[in-house]
C-alpha cells in the first residue's frame, strides 16, 4: 500500500482488552465484534487495493450509545473510524489498526415521512435507495442517485456528499439535505437545520456533508423529497470523434437545455458495456451520448426534439430517441452495466474521478491514451458530460508484479492532468486515502492548513478518521499559532480614506 | 468611525488585514454597503472596503461558470449572464429597498456572505447552492482557496457552504467563482385570489406536492398585495404560483394547476412584465420599503417549515399586531411590527422556536439591535462549535467582530 497510514499507537493497543470491555459495557449484546474473523469483512471498503484490520468493530443503535463511545475514546485518545456500508471507493472507511470501527449499519430505520414539508426524517444507516423506496407510493423519490445506490447509505452520502447520474439538474447530496444530528468527538449532540429551507448561524451543515467523516458522526439526516417528474425520454447519440460529442453538449446546455440526465462513454466502454448487456450500443463510433429528458410529457418530447436536431448539426452519426420506457432503460442499461462491463474485460480496474472543464475533453482523452500508451495500460472512459466528472477506468491485473502501483501512477498522473486544465481532484469519490498526497497538486500548505483549522474546532485531538484528506497532519496547537508582528505596517502605499 | 481601508487588489486585502493584525484592529467588511445595517449593531476601528475589486474574471456560459472578484456589482453579473441567455438560478434579493439603502448596489460577495436567495429558493436553492469557488483571506491573514471552477467538486471541505451566510465574520473573499444556469424560455403566474391564511397555506402546500413544478409559491395577504402594482387592484389577497420553462410545457402544467385551484377561488394571471415585476416585488419585499408606508416597522425574516407557515403568520398577525408576506410556500415569512424597544422579539422569538425555524431581525433602529439578539441564539453547545468555528479563521476577531453574536 503506498500511502502511508498514522502510526499505530502501541499505548492503545496494549490497552485493548481493557477498551473492548469498555466499549461492550457502553454497547451491549452483539455490538462489539472483536475476534479478527469477525472483523475480517470491515477490513476494506470499495476501494479493494487498502485493507486493514480495525483494533475492533462497534455497532452502536442509539445516538446516545454513539455519544458514549465517542465521549470515552476522545477522553481516553482512541482514534475513530465512522463506516456506512463500506462502499467509499476512496478508502474513507478504511480502518486503522488502533482505531474503533464505528458502524452505523443499525441506524436503519426511517423516522418520519412528511410529505407536507417534502421531507424525510432518516437514520444514516438507510440505503440510499430505501429513502425513495419509502415514498415513491405518494409519486415521490430522493434525487441524489450514486450507482451504489442499492447499497451505500445516506450517511455515507453525506460524509462524501455524493452525486449521481441526475445531479447536474437536481444537484448533489449537500443540494438535498436540510438538517442532521450530529455527534461531536467529544460526545456532544447537536442539531443543525431541520425542516424548514434556510439554517440559522453558520451553515456547518453544508461543510459537514463532504467532510469525509472527520468532522462528527452524523446520526439523522433530514433530506429533501422531490415529486417524481411526469415522464422521461432519453436519446441515444453517437459520433465519429469524441470533438463532436462535446460539442453537442456544450450546445445543448448553451440551448438553454438542462437534462435529467447525460451521460457519455468512449470506445472502449461503449464495446465493454455492448458485449455485457447487448444495449443495442453502436459499435463504430468513438463517443457515444446518452440524454436524457425529464418532466411533463409536452415538455420532453419538445426538448428531445431540439436535442436531436443539435445532435444531427454536431455531425452524430446515429441519434435514436426512445420511444417506450423499456428502451429508454434498455439505453441506460449499457451506461449503467459499464464498471461490471470492464470487469469483465479485464481482471481489475481501477477507477478514477476526475472533473475538468467540459471543453478541455478532447485534449484530456488525448493525453489520456499517450498516457495509455507510456504505461501499457488500457483505459476506458465514462463520463457524466453535463458536469465535466470524468470516470477513466484503468484496466489492469493485481497478480502481475507491478501492476497495480503502475496502474495507480497512472492514476495520478490522470488526476494532475485533470487540475492542469482546470478541474479538480474529485468530483463524487471523495479523497479519502487515495487521492490524499495528491491534494497539494490543487492546494497550497495555507490552503490546507485552513482547512485543517477547521478540523481542529470539531476534533482537537484529531481523533476521528485519521490518515484521511490531509496528507500532512499537524497538531492543532501549531496550526492554531498566529504571528503578529506589532506595528509593522505591511503595503504603506494601500489608499486609505 | 476610523480608517476606510480601500485595496485595489488581493495582495491589498492582505496587506489591510495584517495591518488590523498588527495593530489590534477591528474591521468591519463592506462591498457595496447595501446590507450593512443587518447585524448587531457594533462598532469596528477601520472599513475594509471591497468596491475597489471589480470585474468579471471568467465567463463560460458552456460551462455553466462565472467568476468574478468580490466587489463587482451584482447588476454587472446579472447583465452579462443574461446576454448569453443565463442567469443567477438563485435569484439573489435586493436589500437596498427594505433597507432604504442603495437600489442595485450590492455585490456578489455581499450577496454570498449573507447567503441571499429569492422566491426560486423552493426550486433552486439559496446563493450556497451556487457557489463553487472562493479566494479569500482570513482573519489570520492568511490567503487560501477552496472549491474550483468546475460545478462538481468534493476535493476537501466544502468552505464556499461555510463562508455563504457567515456575514464576513470568518474571511474577506476577494475573488468567487459561481453557477450560471439557463434563463427560461417563458414564465407565467397563476394568482388565486382572497385566500385567507391558511387555505393559501394548504393549497401552496398541495401544488408543491404536484408535478405542477412551479419555480415560486407566495401569498400576499390584503394589506400588502395592495402595494404591489400589480396585484394592487385585486381587492384583497394573492396566492401566487410562478411556471418557468418552456411555452408547451408552461401552458401544460397552467392548467394542472387550475385543476388544483379550482376549489380554492377566483383566479387571475399574471404574463411576462408583469409576472417578472411582481417577483421581483416579492423578492424585494416592497410592500415593507423603507420609504413605503411601512417605513417605520420593524421587519423579521422567518425561516420556517412550509406546512407551519401559515399558523406562524397568524401568530405574529395576532399577538404582534404583525404584517406578514409568505414566500417559499410558506417557509419563508416576512413580518412588519409596530415599533418597540425589543423589537417585538419576546413575542416573535417563542412563536418561531414552537414551529421550528429561526428569525433575523432585519430592520430596526440602531439602539434596538444593540439590546436584541439579531441573529437567532444558539444552544450552548452548538455556540460554542460555532465560536470555535470563528476563531480557527479569526482568532483574534478582526473581521465584522461581533456582527452576528457577541464575540461572534
Amino acid at each position: 500500500m503506498p500511502v502511508a497510514m498514522p502510526q499505530s499507537d502501541g499505548a492503545v493497543l496494549a490497552r485493548r482488552a481493557e477498551i473492548v470491555a469498555a466499549l461492550q459495557r457502553m454497547v451491549p449484546g452483539e455490538g462489539v465484534i472483536a475476534s479478527e474473523q469477525a472483523m475480517r469483512p470491515y477490513e476494506s471498503d470499495g476501494l479493494t487495493a487498502y485493507r486493514q484490520l480495525p483494533m475492533v468493530v462497534v455497532l452502536p443503535d442509539t445516538t446516545e450509545q454513539v455519544a458514549a463511545v465517542l465521549a470515552y475514546c476522545n477522553r481516553e485518545g482512541v482514534r475513530v473510524v465512522p463506516r456506512g456500508a463500506g462502499t467509499s471507493l476512496s478508502g474513507g472507511a478504511l480502518p486503522l489498526g488502533d482505531g474503533v470501527l464505528l458502524g452505523m449499519a443499525k441506524f436503519n430505520r426511517i423516522r418520519t415521512v412528511d410529505f407536507a414539508n417534502r421531507v424525510a426524517v432518516v437514520e444514516p444507516g438507510v440505503t440510499n435507495l430505501a429513502v425513495t423506496q419509502a415514498v415513491e407510493h405518494a409519486g415521490f423519490y430522493y434525487a441524489p442517485d450514486p450507482s451504489s445506490q442499492i447499497a451505500c447509505t445516506i450517511g455515507g452520502n453525506v460524509a462524501e456528499n455524493s452525486g449521481g447520474v441526475h445531479c447536474l439538474k437536481y444537484g448533489v447530496t449537500t443540494n438535498n439535505v436540510l438538517g442532521c444530528e450530529l455527534v461531536l468527538i467529544t460526545g456532544e449532540i447537536v442539531r443543525l437545520g431541520g425542516s424548514h429551507l434556510d439554517a440559522a448561524g453558520y451553515d456547518l451543515l453544508g461543510v459537514v456533508t463532504g467532510s469525509e467523516g472527520l468532522l462528527g458522526v452524523v446520526t439523522e439526516v433530514t433530506v429533501r423529497i422531490l415529486r417524481r417528474p411526469e415522464t422521461a425520454r432519453a436519446a441515444l447519440i453517437g459520433f465519429a470523434a469524441s470533438e463532436d460529442g462535446g460539442e453537442c453538449v456544450a450546445r445543448i446546455i448553451g440551448a438553454g437545455i438542462i437534462p435529467g440526465g447525460m451521460e457519455m462513454m468512449d470506445r472502449p466502454a461503449i464495446h465493454a458495456a455492448e458485449e455485457f448487456v447487448h444495449a443495442g450500443y453502436p459499435l463504430d463510433v468513438e463517443a457515444l451520448l446518452i440524454v436524457e429528458l425529464d418532466g411533463p410529457r409536452t415538455e420532453v418530447d419538445h426538448l428531445l426534439e431540439r436535442v436531436q436536431e443539435i445532435a444531427r448539426e454536431c455531425r452524430a452519426v446515429i441519434c435514436r430517441a426512445s420511444t417506450s420506457e423499456e428502451e429508454r432503460l434498455l439505453f441506460w442499461a449499457g451506461r449503467k452495466a459499464a464498471f461490471p462491463a470492464v470487469g469483465r474485460i479485464s481482471p481489475d480496474y481501477y477507477c478514477m474521478d476526475g472533473t475538468i472543464p467540459r471543453a478541455k475533453l478532447p485534449l484530456v482523452l488525448r493525453r489520456m491514451q499517450e498516457l495509455s500508451a507510456q504505461y501499457g495500460l488500457r483505459v476506458a472512459n465514462v463520463f457524466h458530460a453535463g458536469d465535466g466528472n470524468l470516470h477513466p477506468l484503468i484496466l489492469y491485473d493485481a497478480n502481475k508484479p507491478g501492476e497495480l502501483d503502475r496502474a495507480e501512477a497512472f492514476g495520478a498522473d490522470i488526476l494532475r492532468l485533470c487540475v492542469e486544465v482546470g478541474g479538480v481532484l474529485t468530483g463524487e469519490h471523495g479523497v479519502g486515502v487515495e487521492k490524499r498526497d495528491l491534494m497539494p497538486v490543487m492546494f497550497s500548505e495555507a490552503d490546507l492548513n485552513q482547512q485543517q483549522r477547521l478540523k481542529c474546532a470539531f476534533d482537537d485531538q484529531g481523533l476521528l478518521n485519521p490518515g484521511k484528506v490531509f496528507p500532512t497532519l499537524h497538531r492543532c496547537a501549531e496550526l492554531g499559532r498566529m504571528h503578529v508582528h506589532a506595528g509593522r505596517v505591511a503595503f504603506p502605499d494601500l489608499p486609505r480614506f | 468611525m476610523g480608517e476606510n481601508l480601500k485595496p485595489r487588489d488581493h495582495a491589498e486585502v492582505e496587506a489591510a488585514v495584517n495591518w488590523a493584525l498588527a495593530g489590534g484592529k477591528t474591521l468591519e467588511i463592506v462591498g457595496g454597503g447595501t446590507k450593512r445595517v443587518i447585524g448587531r449593531a457594533a462598532q469596528w476601528d477601520a472599513t475594509l472596503d471591497l468596491s475597489g475589486l471589480s470585474g468579471i474574471t471568467l465567463c463560460e456560459p458552456a460551462e455553466l461558470v462565472l467568476s468574478a472578484k468580490a466587489g463587482t456589482l451584482l447588476s454587472e453579473i446579472e447583465a452579462a449572464v443574461a446576454a448569453n441567455g443565463q442567469e443567477l438560478a438563485f435569484e439573489p434579493m435586493d436589500y437596498g429597498p427594505l433597507l432604504g439603502t442603495e437600489t442595485g448596489g450590492g455585490t456578489i460577495g455581499g450577496a454570498l456572505s449573507a447567503n441571499l436567495s429569492g422566491p426560486r429558493r423552493i426550486k433552486a436553492g439559496a446563493a450556497r447552492d451556487h457557489f463553487l469557488g472562493v479566494n479569500a483571506v482570513s482573519g489570520r491573514g492568511e490567503t487560501f482557496k477552496s472549491g474550483g471552477r468546475v460545478v462538481k467538486n468534493v476535493t476537501g471541505y466544502d468552505l464556499c457552504k461555510l463562508l455563504a451566510g457567515s456575514w464576513g465574520t470568518l474571511a474577506a473573499m476577494t475573488e468567487v467563482t459561481i453557477k450560471t444556469l439557463p434563463r427560461a424560455e417563458t414564465e407565467e403566474t397563476l394568482l388565486v385570489l382572497k385566500l385567507d391564511d391558511i387555505a393559501a397555506g394548504k393549497f401552496m402546500g398541495e401544488v408543491m406536492g404536484s408535478v405542477a413544478d412551479v419555480s415560486a409559491a407566495a401569498h400576499v395577504p390584503a394589506v400588502a398585495a395592495k402595494r404591489i402594482r400589480e396585484t394592487a387592484g385585486a381587492g384583497g389577497a394573492v396566492t401566487a404560483l410562478r411556471l418557468e420553462g418552456v411555452a408547451p410545457s408552461v401552458a401544460h402544467r397552467k392548467s394542472l394547476l387550475e385543476g388544483i385551484a379550482a376549489p380554492f377561488g377566483a383566479l387571475g394571471t399574471l404574463r411576462g412584465g408583469d409576472s417578472r415585476a411582481f417577483w421581483q416585488a416579492v423578492r424585494d419585499v416592497l410592500p415593507f420599503a423603507a420609504r413605503g408606508e411601512a417605513h417605520a416597522r420593524i421587519i423579521w425574516r422567518i425561516s420556517t417549515a412550509p406546512s407551519s407557515g401559515a399558523a406562524v403568520g397568524r401568530a405574529l398577525t395576532d399577538r404582534a399586531q404583525a404584517d406578514v408576506i409568505y414566500d417559499w410556500a410558506g417557509g419563508l415569512i416576512w413580518a412588519a411590527l409596530p415599533p418597540s424597544d425589543d423589537a417585538g422579539a419576546g413575542v416573535v422569538r417563542p412563536i418561531v422556536a414552537g414551529a421550528g425555524g429561526h428569525a433575523t431581525l432585519i430592520r430596526a433602529p440602531v439602539a434596538v439591535r444593540a439590546a436584541v439578539d439579531v441573529f437567532e441564539p444558539e444552544p450552548a453547545v452548538l455556540a460554542a462549535l460555532t465560536r470555535r468555528v470563528r476563531e480557527s479563521f479569526d482568532p483574534l476577531g478582526v473581521l465584522n467582530a461581533g456582527r452576528m453574536w457577541a464575540g461572534v
